[in-house]
């Protein structure tokens, strides 16, 4: 039997859901459960209409191919994803411009919005980094991946919790921890599959061809463990009841506002710097095909940044009820930081000596060339946003969203875009893409789009920093919270056009990436590139004689 | 055994001999830029962490040595705006509220101070320019529901109007005159027609006539007897075009039928004296205080 393990594990998990929604403690659980049950037995049907009964001849050769079916799924899901991610955007964008957009209590601001943010980070965004990871680790390797079907498992256990995230989040189920809204049934569900996500990459390492580690997969490697003990130490819950939604936090007061944002800032630390600059690390040498810059940088940034980010969480949460010594240390590590951060940008820029001539010619690249651009314009207000004069200003204030928002459109996204239109024609055996032409209008679209917001966000971040703070001569506040809101209107609005651009790069993203997967190719004028893929040479070594 | 590697053929960089998928590296030394601006961070690191609180230890934390503590610079920011208007707030607690829009002075602190407490506290309800909407009253024209005098105001920020934790508060409530029967649909037809006689509005003027006798016998009591309303009680006057809950016939109707009561909360244990003071000169300044 082909799928006899997933096959019972499915209809385990839909029995087992099915128990749990029909002795549930509170309504939302059984909603929940239900859900969740009907998803696992479709799966369990779909997998067993695809079933062979007849003994499948073993493939003695299998180590001899890249496990890639499962990397294919991956693209799908993540440019998938990534409209439906930027779609939720443009709506939780256009719910704050005009409120009458709030439909209660399913499509209300306070459900759509963990909606955007975990559909981007962890959908859009954890999908790419899954999907990344396994194809780089194979390459570099020169191995097929670890443990049979294990990353099948890790791949549909990752699309389950982003499902049950997301339905969570509309039916009001929360832990109210941002970026870690899920509740503790979720997260067990998660740590699960994180774990068999470490081993699948640790068991590849493990077997490599290859006689050093390179540089992507020590990013890749600090990402999975660090996001392990990050989720697993934030999570720590105690339900009330087995079978209920709510649960209680390990941690109180300000312990806890610390804890997540030790979680929170390493959630940009190592899920979206150091899991996606494992990713630049490959991509980029790749498709400008020369080798990376400095390896001494590569070191030397690679432990200053891991070590660095993880004592940086304080810095938000300057002027609070946090110790002073701790808000210092928060601040000191984040200025710290800039340089082991901008290491990553040089060493992908400067990547390029020798071959800048090619950001004319070729798009792909380009992508990737802005990606870094905008990471390294983050990495620079980031640890300038944590200086506190500065933080007295911008925190609270839409400063920070911009701030995110370059970080997260133009660094993740872009370098996932890029990955992406780099693995499609390779994953298909495609010559080409379907249109590099398209790939310069989704480029354009995303930068503007990017440029749009973040411009938008500092004059009205800086515009609510300023009459927050804003007194008269004998010290009363000038202005009322409410004005400063509605000052912020015709950002808003500008916010969303931001938004649309960079969706309707998406949406053009999605098309070329559907039609090169269908193998058709657009009647344009090319662009003066070369390929130097060699599918021949794609493939695990042999083993040694 | 450096020797031995291959030279990148472009930068004539030599490489470090490895390759990865077809991915080799230089080795570049760290550019000196970087280093060095990564050792000025260090070295700001550290000595803005002996300038300022930052090393825990096991009861506490090096305390820096400017002395800094954010709790303490903002105690001495309240305390220096305190002290800076210690004088003219002691002189507004013990001025008779009629007479502080003598002194223009004291009348210029007491509005901006109750303009910056009214943002705050009063903007959700009654709106940034005061002028109400929804179910709360407006406060810049000259119709006052439990009167318009400075004192008055005061006495309602104090105490609250139906607020059900203050004792003093101003109470009174209109019967439920439909829901609980005590009127029937058609005299209550007949009174709202009545209502919109006085107030000079379109109405049904025979209906209005026999409203006139319900009027006279359930609301004159509460409202005057031509709808002037009757401040002491709070009843609201109901012959101008100034309405709480709103002014057609459904409206009227539905509001005879079912009252909405509607709650302002009493703010005597939630500011101090000064700032009440203040926002009952502000609200009274706004352009129909008595």
């Amino acid at each position: 039997m082909k799928y006899g393990t997933p096959v019972v594990l499915t209809g385990l998990g839909a029995f087992l859901t099915l128990l749990a929604a029909a002795f549930a403690q509170d309504t939302l659980f059984a909603q929940h459960m239900g859900l969740i049950c009907a998803v696992l037995a479709i799966a369990t049907v779909v997998l067993l209409r695809m079933e062979n009964f007849k003994t499948a001849p073993k493939s003695a050769d299998l180590q001899l191919e890249y496990m890639d079916t499962v990397i294919r799924y991956g693209v799908i899901a993540t440019a998938f994803w990534g409209v439906v991610g930027f779609l939720v955007g443009v709506v939780a964008a256009s719910q704050l411009a005009w409120p009458e957009l709030n439909f209660g209590p399913y499509l209300n601001f306070g459900r759509i919005r963990p909606l955007h943010t975990s559909a981007v980070i962890f959908a859009f965004g954890g999908t790419a980094l899954v999907t990344a990871a396994f194809y780089i680790v194979q390459r570099t390797c020169r191995a097929r991946l670890w443990g049979g079907g294990l990353p099948w498992f890790v791949f549909w256990g990752y699309q389950l919790f982003i499902f049950m995230a997301a339905t969570g989040y509309l039916l009001g189920i929360t832990q109210g921890k941002e970026y870690a809204e899920p509740e503790w049934y979720v997260d067990l569900w998660l740590t699960i599959v994180w774990v068999a996500f470490l081993l699948v990459f640790l068991g590849t390492i493990v077997k490599r061809k290859e006689p050093h580690i390179y540089v992507a997969n020590w990013f890749f490697l600090s990402f999975i463990v660090t996001v392990a003990m990050l989720h697993v130490v934030n999570g720590l819950s105690m339900p009330v009841s087995l079978l209920g939604t709510k649960s209680y936090s390990a941690f109180a007061g300000v312990q806890d506002a610390l804890t997540q944002w030790w979680y929170g800032h390493n959630a940009v630390g190592f899920f979206l710097t150091a899991g996606f600059l494992g990713m630049m690390y490959y991509f980029v040498p790749k498709q400008a095909n020369r080798p990376i810059y400095s390896y001494r940088l590569s070191i030397i940034h690679f432990w200053g940044l891991i070590f660095l980010y993880i004592w940086a969480g304080p810095h938000h949460l300057h002027y609070t009820a946090l110790p002073d010594w701790a808000q210092t240390l928060g601040m000191v590590f984040s200025v710290m930081l800039w340089m082991p951060s901008w290491g990553g940008m040089i060493n992908g820029l400067m990547t390029l000596q020798g071959a800048w001539d090619k950001v004319r010619t070729d798009p792909v690249l380009r992508m990737m060339i802005i990606s870094l651009a905008f990471y390294g314009m983050s990495t620079f207000e980031g640890p300038m946003m944590s200086i506190k004069t500065v933080n007295s200003l911008s925190h609270y204030t839409d400063w920070t969203i911009g701030h995110v928002h370059s970080g997260a459109l133009g660094w993740n996204g872009m370098i996932t875009f890029g990955a992406l239109y780099f693995l499609t024609p390779r994953l298909w055996g495609r010559a080409q893409l379907y249109s590099p032409r398209m790939v310069n209008w989704h480029f354009w679209l995303a930068t503007l789009g990017i440029v749009v917001y973040a411009a938008v966000m500092w004059v009205s971040g800086i515009t609510q920093g300023l009459m927050w703070r804003e007194y008269d001569a004998q010290g009363y506040l000038v202005y009322s919270f409410a004005e400063s809101i509605e000052a912020m209107h015709p950002y808003y609005v500008m916010r969303v056009v931001g938004g649309l651009l960079y969706l309707a790069g998406a949406i053009v993203m999605a098309y070329n990436l559907t039609m090169t997967i269908l193998g058709k190719v657009r009647d344009e004028e090319p662009f003066a590139s070369e390929s130097t893929f060699n599918p021949a040479s794609d493939k695990p070594l042999a083993p040694a004689e | 055994m450096a020797e031995k590697n291959e030279i990148d053929a472009v930068s004539g960089i030599e490489t470090t001999g490895h390759e990865w998928d077809g991915i080799k590296e230089l080795n570049n030394p760290l550019p000196r830029w970087w280093l060095w601006t990564f050792y000025a961070t260090i070295v700001f690191s550290i000595g803005y962490t002996i300038a300022y609180p930052a090393w825990p230890g096991i009861t506490g934390s090096t305390s820096g040595l400017l002395g800094w503590s954010s709790r303490a610079n903002v105690a001495a920011e309240i305390a220096a705006v305190d002290a800076s208007r210690e004088d003219l707030a002691n002189q507004l607690v013990n001025t008779e509220l009629s007479e502080i829009a003598a002194d223009p002075n004291l009348l210029q602190f007491a509005v901006a101070g109750g303009n910056s407490a009214y943002k705050v506290y009063c903007s959700q309800c009654h709106g940034s320019g005061a002028a109400g909407g929804d179910i709360y009253p407006n406060l810049v024209d000259d119709d006052w529901i439990w009167g318009g005098t400075v004192e008055d105001i005061h006495l309602t920020l104090l105490h609250g109007i139906r607020h059900p934790g203050d004792d003093d508060t101003r109470f009174n409530e209109m019967p439920a005159y439909g829901a609980d029967e005590i009127l029937d649909r058609d005299q209550i037809t007949d009174v709202a027609w009545y209502v919109r006689q006085i107030s000079n509005q379109e109405h049904d003027a025979e209906a209005a006539a026999r409203g006139e006798v319900v009027y006279v016998e359930n609301c004159a009591a509460c409202h005057g007897d031509v709808g002037e309303g009757i401040r002491e009680l709070g009843g609201p006057r109901l012959n101008d075009a100034i309405w709480l809950y709103g002014g057609t016939q459904e409206e009227i109707v539905a509001q005879i039928s079912a009252p909405k009561q509607g709650v302002m909360p009493a703010w005597a244990n939630r500011l101090p004296e000064v700032t009440i003071r203040q926002l009952a000169l502000y609200v009274h300044s706004l352009g129909g205080g008595e």
